[in-house]
């Protein structure tokens, strides 16, 4: 078992500690309220219940805020994932329809990188701010998916590649496999290359990075490219698993979920240091609180409130300024 | 040799963002020039006066929103081909590209041209109350197709053509209990469509007030599934980890049925069989899971309008009274029906 990063750093609070606990938190009000949540069956050999859930459907989002925390890192940000994902799936579904398995997935996660380079030469070559030059590609990259799909839901019957979205490898969802190896290259590339240092310098200070010999563009475009990549990746196992690609409404809004998992993991939207782990606790927990609220039977209507308290909370539980807030408050109590 | 690259690279990158632009153009224009193809008849029409001395043809105008869905390609479909294919019509047709503007200018236009009747699908609801007028001043009749305007000008248009979403929602719940009977027990989930949305609300409505007399009949859970195909999936997974006493879903489109059947399967029971799938709207994907036995039923929401329009203004030319709401012809589709329409469905 290697060590953590967050060990080896040795700061005082590991970041991933705080989603962690609102994870648990929330499990154990899903123990108490629904003592079902947690059952786990054997169906047509494979795992079947709400955590198996949880993994497979959280798998597309894990991988698109592994890619955004790249970015975030260095103090970008990348508003366009969601449209990667409905290109890369419309691609994938319409390159199927006369070709191999293996050309339609090359072409889906070949378009994800260009889009991934386009947002990088606009932000790290033409000095674009990350937001607008990001916009571009959210709003272009829907319609560029429509002419892919010519405006209809694209189906797809090939089980080959069905079984990236929906198939079991030992009784588990085969995209947690993918999710799983992506994590282990992405840490490796964080810990085991210059480049995960260089990412961090350059988001902590550019000025001086840039002084220090690292040349920021390259860093830049690298995790752009990394994250158009990735959400190519997630849209092939999002249209995978339902057979069918939909430019108008895959991946809707995951932009923005996909930040949230970031900023839960504890990564400052202000770059610097970055936390993995942290990300896919984050990816695990909202998908977690989706789950749970569909399992409740939360009212239709008041579903994005209750998602919105929930949220607030675990990002005052994520503020250091906050706890601080609450433990110098106790402490008063009790010296008085 | 490094600065050879980088300038390649750039180059390469320019290139991709020309190529974007022009893709984007080519979205947002590409439904007009498809209609274009569709109908090459219609730019002579425009141009020839509006009077043809040989027979009398009667002249209709057709303002449509534009080609935003599967849905509005097939219903403009069906007007094309229902007055282009009846040699007593001609048809001028105007592609409005979301803008009520370039609706209101092609109103205008018709009633310059003295056309015989005028159809249109408002694409928003207010702000015709002026434009309508002037139709209604030149004494020609205006059909509003698909969607409405707002309430209280009613004596502004003749008929509004369009589908009743609450008679959807009693359509599907008539179905199920002819088909388990009015005595039987049945638990049923329905996937709600986009919250607040008037198609969500009515067929909601319609069908909960259809099954409100049989004590039997108990929606045992209810969620949005936003209209989408990934929604019903998902929210139709967490709740079957709860419970699988379950004999009918009722979606409030195919889509969310069509994710549902997914999730369903995946939980190791048969949809169609296990549990019976109603959905709306009747799209091509629905008629073939009826035709795989993993669905059973879908309520058309037709956008078929051609027949129905013509017929309105046949019926307005000879006198006869029109009521003010003409409900779209539409049917249920299950079994072997539902087998046989296959091969014709349009959208």
């Amino acid at each position: 078992m290697k060590q953590p990063a967050w060990l080896e750093r040795g700061t005082p609070t590991p970041k991933v500690v705080w989603p962690l606990l609102a994870l648990l938190i929330l499990y154990l009000f899903n123990l108490i309220v629904m003592p079902g949540f947690f059952r786990v069956e054997l169906i047509d050999g494979h795992l079947y219940g709400n955590l198996v859930d949880v993994l497979n459907r959280g798998t597309p989002l894990m991988i698109i805020a592994l890619g955004m925390t790249l970015v975030i890192a260095k103090e970008g940000i990348d508003i366009s994932v969601g449209s990667v994902l409905a290109i890369s799936g419309s691609m994938a579904i319409y390159m199927l329809e006369g070709h191999r398995l293996w050309v339609a997935i090359l072409a889906a996660l070949g378009v994800g990188l260009l889009c991934g380079l386009w947002n990088g030469m606009l932000v790290a070559v033409l000095r674009i701010q990350p937001m607008v030059a990001t916009l571009i590609l959210l709003t272009v990259g829907r319609g560029i998916a429509q002419l892919i799909t010519n405006g209809q839901i694209l189906t797809t019957t090939r089980d080959s590649y069905e079984f990236i979205g929906k198939g079991f490898l030992f009784g588990i969802p085969f995209a947690v496999y993918i999710a799983a190896i992506v994590f282990l290259l992405i840490y490796l590339l964080k810990t085991k290359t210059a480049f995960g240092l260089f990412l961090e310098s350059t988001g902590a200070n550019r000025k001086s990075s840039e002084f220090a010999g690292v040349k920021p563009r390259v860093i830049f475009m690298t995790a752009y490219a990394i994250c158009g990549l990735l959400a190519a990746l997630a849209g092939i196992i999002y249209s995978s698993n339902l057979s069918s690609a939909d430019a108008n409404n895959a991946g809707l809004w995951y932009e923005l979920d996909a930040i949230l998992a970031v900023v839960i993991g504890g990564t400052s939207m202000r770059g610097g240091r970055f936390y993995l782990g942290g990300t896919v606790i984050g990816a695990i927990f909202i998908q977690s609180l989706t789950t749970t609220i569909y399992s409740l039977g939360v009212p239709p209507e008041s579903i994005l409130l209750v998602k919105a308290v929930v949220v607030i909370l675990v990002c005052l539980i994520q503020s250091d300024v906050f706890r601080q807030k609450l433990t110098s408050r106790k402490r008063k109590v009790t010296a008085s | 040799m490094k600065r050879n690259r980088k300038s390649l690279l750039l180059s390469l990158l320019t290139l991709m963002m020309v190529a974007t632009l022009f893709a984007a153009c080519g979205n947002s224009n590409s439904g007009n020039t498809a209609e274009g193809n569709n109908a090459p008849a219609d730019k002579p029409a425009n141009t020839a006066p509006a009077e043809e001395p040989a027979g009398k043809k009667i002249v209709v105008g057709f303002a449509q929103i534009g080609a935003e869905s599967g849905w509005r390609d097939a219903e403009t479909a069906s007007i094309k081909d229902t007055f282009g294919n009846d040699p007593a019509f001609e048809l001028k047709f105007s592609d409005a590209q979301q803008k009520q503007e370039n609706q209101i200018k092609a109103i205008r236009s018709f009633i310059a041209q003295k056309v015989d009747a005028i159809g249109l699908a408002p694409v928003v609801e207010s702000g015709w109350e002026t434009v309508l007028k002037e139709a209604k001043d030149a004494g020609i009749p205006v059909f509003l197709l698909d969607r409405g305007i707002t309430a209280g000008n009613e004596d502004l248009y003749t008929s509004f053509i369009g589908s009743d979403f609450i008679l959807e929602g009693e359509n599907a719940a008539k179905w199920m209990l002819d088909e388990f009977g009015a005595d039987a027990e049945v638990n049923i989930v329905q996937l709600e469509g986009t919250v607040g949305a008037s198609a969500a609300n009515d067929r909601k409505k319609g069908f909960e007030d259809a099954i409100a007399g049989n004590a039997g009949y108990k929606i045992v859970y209810s969620q949005t599934g936003d209209f989408t195909r990934a929604k019903g999936k998902e929210v139709m997974e967490a709740y079957l980890k709860k419970d699988k006493n379950i004999q009918v879903v009722y979606a409030h489109n195919d889509d969310m049925a069509l994710g549902a059947i997914q999730a369903i399967e995946e939980a190791g029971l048969k949809p169609g069989t296990d549990i019976k799938i109603i959905g709306v709207d009747g799209v091509k994907g629905a008629f073939e899971a009826i035709a795989e036995g993993k669905m059973n039923v879908t309520v058309e929401c037709n956008p078929l309008l051609g027949p129905q329009l013509k017929q309105a203004i046949l019926d307005y030319q000879a006198g006869k009274e029109l009521p003010k709401w003409i409900k779209s012809e539409e049917d249920v589709y299950f079994g072997q029906k539902a087998i046989d329409a296959l091969p014709n469905r349009k959208y």
